[in-house]
This record gives structure tokens, sequence and C-alpha cells, in this order.
């Protein structure tokens, strides 16, 4: 393991609940500066949970939660993006309300040194085509874009990235692993809940794999071709 | 000639006049719900009260304190607006995860307790406030007179519809706005003090309630029950428009008062309830409402 100052995220024995079910059941996971690590595992093991769990978005939570080196365990939804974390949910949160540009200019700065609009459009060019569209009008990969951008361009050094090429054309889902590798290198901590195996593993360093609201494997990137068979039969591809 | 067509222009243009300020009122009440609705999801059952308490507080502010209509114009709305967010901080936010039945029911109750405590304390009949005195007097339009008062109840409640819509539709606070109406959870993810937006929102919603009863004071009688009149044909408006659209409700708002003019001239005996017959079309048709999204 890396040195401990080393370490943007740290969720320590993190227990969740909606009402009265029982989601999360103690994760103990982090991620290190300008890594990229997954979050495997089949539908409904936990894995958007945990995001939203680090977010403050559930209901009840118990353990630690350590964001940029801030506990955030008592602190106000509204607080946490504030240290320097974006999530890009799973249904991609477009506002339909709003144009695309509105879209992106929503999320308040959480640092000084995020992406301008500039260079966000130089990105994603299409995005700037279509910036007084209604936000909802784009196409499922132009969307996702739109929810990717956004946080970006908050300068959060955080990303909590909730499968972002589910249901996406393959052209799409390329383009996405080119930007999240483009967001590596300029050394931003990603951690990716993620369907897609063949997407995430050439680009990941690490991979957690969830079952029924814990991890149970931790895989790095050298070890990965000797545990494919584990994986498989974890993953049930 | 008096008539053309059989139809009296004079008598015609004076029902559309008092249509027209009737729809002023309805549009800037309904237009505070819909705030109040898009990011509470609980329909405002003391609107009407509020409002009654702006008309009062204008009247008390004339006859006790010294206040000019003026004065009231610009300092009752921030009066009522400050009430009601001691109501939502005090009394919404401590129930607010329960189902919106209770909070709704909750401004209910809040409505019938101040109508009586107003009742208790003023009595029910009603308190004469005067028209000031530079809104006096009557302008002659050619085709029509036109009381001066009514006209500036016409131009301030179009000028504070159109700003909010403004407000919500082209700046950044309403891109706020708008966001947390269709995802609370997600834009407070972002970073925005979502409790802290909620609770100014449900302030200004009531503001507007505020600003409506001190334009309403000097032309209807104030008294306690003037809102509780109002407001049951302000969620007639509410149904009618939906709850889709902040423009859905000034729109709303001004059409039905018009439609109520109307047919206070082509059939009077049907101008009290023309709006609930409205009402009942448009949910046989719309149920939704006509600028209403469908869930």
């Amino acid at each position: 393991m890396k040195a401990q100052g080393n370490e943007k995220l740290r969720v320590s024995d993190l227990h969740a609940f909606y009402g009265e079910s029982h989601i999360l059941h103690g994760i103990d996971l982090h991620v290190n500066q300008g890594e990229l690590v997954t979050l495997l595992g089949r539908n409904g093991s936990g894995r958007s949970t945990t995001l939203k769990a680090i977010m403050n978005m559930v209901g009840r939570r118990s353990g630690s939660i350590n964001i940029n080196g801030t506990e955030t365990m008592g602190l106000a939804a509204h607080r946490i993006a504030h240290l320097g974390i974006g999530f890009c949910p799973e249904e991609r949160g477009i506002f339909s309300s709003l144009n695309v540009e509105e879209n992106l200019l929503l999320p308040p700065a959480v640092r000084s040194d995020g992406m301008s609009l500039d260079e966000i459009y130089q990105m994603f060019p299409n995005l700037y085509e279509r910036r007084t569209s209604q936000g909802t009008r784009l196409s499922g990969g132009e969307q996702q874009m739109l929810a990717l951008a956004r946080i970006l361009r908050t300068g959060a050094n955080i990303l909590l990235l909730d499968e972002i090429t589910e249901g996406l054309a393959p052209v799409i889902v390329k383009k996405l692993g080119e930007v999240l590798i483009q967001l590596k290198r300029k050394n931003l901590t990603i951690l990716l809940v993620e369907q897609n195996f063949h997407f995430a593993a050439p680009i990941a360093d690490r991979h957690y794999v969830m079952e029924h609201g814990r991890i149970v494997e931790e895989v790095q990137q050298a070890e990965l071709s000797a545990k494919t068979e584990l994986l498989n039969t974890l993953l049930g591809v | 000639m008096d008539t053309i067509l059989g139809i009296n222009p004079v008598a015609l243009f004076g029902q559309l006049l008092v249509g027209l300020i009737n729809g002023s009122f309805y549009a800037l009440l309904s237009l505070g719900l819909a705030i109040i609705f898009g990011l509470l999801r609980i329909i405002n059952f003391a609107q009407g009260a509020l409002y009654m308490i702006g008309a009062f507080l204008a009247w008390l502010g004339l006859e006790y304190w010294g206040l000019s209509y003026g004065w009231a114009l610009l300092i009752v709305p921030l009066v009522v607006g400050l009430f009601g967010i001691l109501i939502e901080r005090f009394l919404i936010r401590p129930i607010a995860h329960e189902d919106h039945l209770y909070s709704l029911l909750l401004t209910f109750g809040v409505a019938l307790v101040l109508q009586g405590v107003f009742s208790h304390v003023f009595g029910s009949s009603g308190k004469p406030y005067s028209i000031p005195e530079f809104l006096q007097g009557v302008a002659n339009l050619g085709f029509m007179y036109l009381p001066i008062y009514r006209g500036w109840i016409i131009v301030v409640s179009l000028l504070v519809c159109f700003g909010t819509w403004w407000a919500i539709e082209k700046t950044k606070l309403g891109a706020y706005l708008r966001a947390g109406t269709e995802n609370a959870r997600l834009l407070q993810a972002f970073g925005i003090n979502v409790p802290l937006m909620v609770t100014l929102t449900f302030g200004f919603g009531v503001a507007l309630a505020g600003l409506a009863g001190v334009l309403a004071a000097p032309i209807y009688s104030v008294s306690p029950d003037m809102g509780a009149n109002l407001l049951i044909v302000v969620f007639a408006i509410v149904v009618i428009g939906g709850m889709g659209s902040i423009g859905g409700a000034i729109i709303t708002g001004i059409s039905m008062g018009v439609i109520e003019g109307l047919t206070k001239y082509f059939y009077p005996e049907a101008s009290n309830t023309i709006i609930f017959m409205v009402m009942v079309v448009v949910l046989l048709i719309k149920p939704a409402g006509l600028f209403g999204k469908e869930v």
C-alpha cells in the first residue's frame, strides 16, 4: 500500500440503510491520488449505493468516510462536494428544464483549477454545437459527456463515476475511455462503478469486487490475468 | 350608439377590467403556489391566509403606525415572507421527511389558526383602506374610463409576475431553482445548500401572497376571510394550469380572470362557477393540467 498522505478517499466500515433495509455491510476501500479504481459486481451488489453513501445521498449511514483528508460522516450533503469531489450519477442526472450550457454551468466550482468552458468544449465538441438545446434532447452519449464535463468544470479532483458506459454505442464508449485516460494524466483520482469489465480492465489500476453489499475481492492490475477465472465467477460473465 | 351588434362596449370593457384585476391576483397567488410546490412538493394551503395578513398589515400600518401605502408595498411582503420562513423552518421542515400529505394538512391548519386569530382580534367585518392619493382618479382611455388604481394593480402584478418568470427562467439562481425542482438530491450533491434554498423559496412564494394582499387592500374590504374565499378559486386555477410551469401559472391566472369577467358580461349567472367548469373539463381532457407534465 502507498503512503497515507497520498490517499484521497478512504472508506472504513461503511454501513448504509434505505429505510429498514441494510444495503452496505461494512465497506472498506481507499483510492490514492491519480489512481483509477473500479467497483465491479453484479447488479444490486451495492456499488451505486457505495458512491451515493460517499456523497451522503442515502438514508442512514455509519462508519467513516474521509475525503481529501476530511472526515465527512457529520457533514451535510451540500458540504461534501466542496471538499473537491464530483459525482456522475448512473441515470446521468441531466436536468430537462436547463439547456446544455446551463447544465454545464450548474454545479458551483469547488476548487480553483477546474477546466474552463473552452477546454470543455474542446474536449467535447458536440456539446458546443448543442449548447442551447434542452439538456435531455441530447443523445445518450452526449448526455453522458455532459454529465462528465459538468463535474470536470468544477475542479473536483476526485471523481465518482457510476456506469458511464451503460447503454452506449461502442464508438462513444471508446471516446469515454480516451477521456478517462486524459483525466488520469491530469492526476485526477477516479472511483468508477462499471459493468463493462472489458472497458475498465485496460485503464484501471485496481479493482474491488462487490457482492451483497460487501467487498469480496481486491485485484491489482498486475494480477488480472491470474485472477481472470475468479473474476468471471464473481461477475457472472 | 350604445351597443354594437348587441354588445355594450362600456359594460363589456368594464367586466374585462374586473376580470384582468381578478386575474392579476389569481396570477400572483398561483405563481407563489407553483414556486413553492416545485421545490417542496406541497400545496401551501396557508397562501390565502398570508394574503389576508398582507392586507391586514397594510391596514394596521396605515391605521396605527403611519405606514404609507408606498412603504407598505415594500415592507409588508418582506414581513410576510419572513413569517413564511419561520413557518417553513419550524413547522414544515421537522415533518418534511414524512409523506407530503402531512405538510399539506399542516399548512391547512396554519391557515385556519391564522384566520381564527384575526377574526377574534379584529372581528369579521371588513376594514376600509382608502386608495393612496397619488393613485386616485380616473384616466380616459377613449373607449373607457380606467380608475388609475385598477390600472396600477394590473401593471404591478404583471411586472412582478414577469420579473419572477425572468429570474427563474433566465438567471443562474433560477437555474438552481429549476434543477432543485427536478432533482433536489443531486443538486445538493453538487454542493448547493438545498435546505436553505427551500426556506428562501418558501419565503419568496409567500411574500408574493403578502404583496397581493397589499395591492388588494384598497379595493377589496380587508377581512379575515378574504383569503379563504380567494384561495378556493386559486386552487381551481392551479389545477387548470397544472403544476408544471411558472409561465403556465401566470398565464392561467390572468386568463381565468378574463374568462370570469367575460362570463359576467355574457352570462352573469355562471360567473361564479365558470372557473370550476373549466377545471372539470380540463381534468377530463388533460388531468395534469394545461401546462403540467404527465407523471
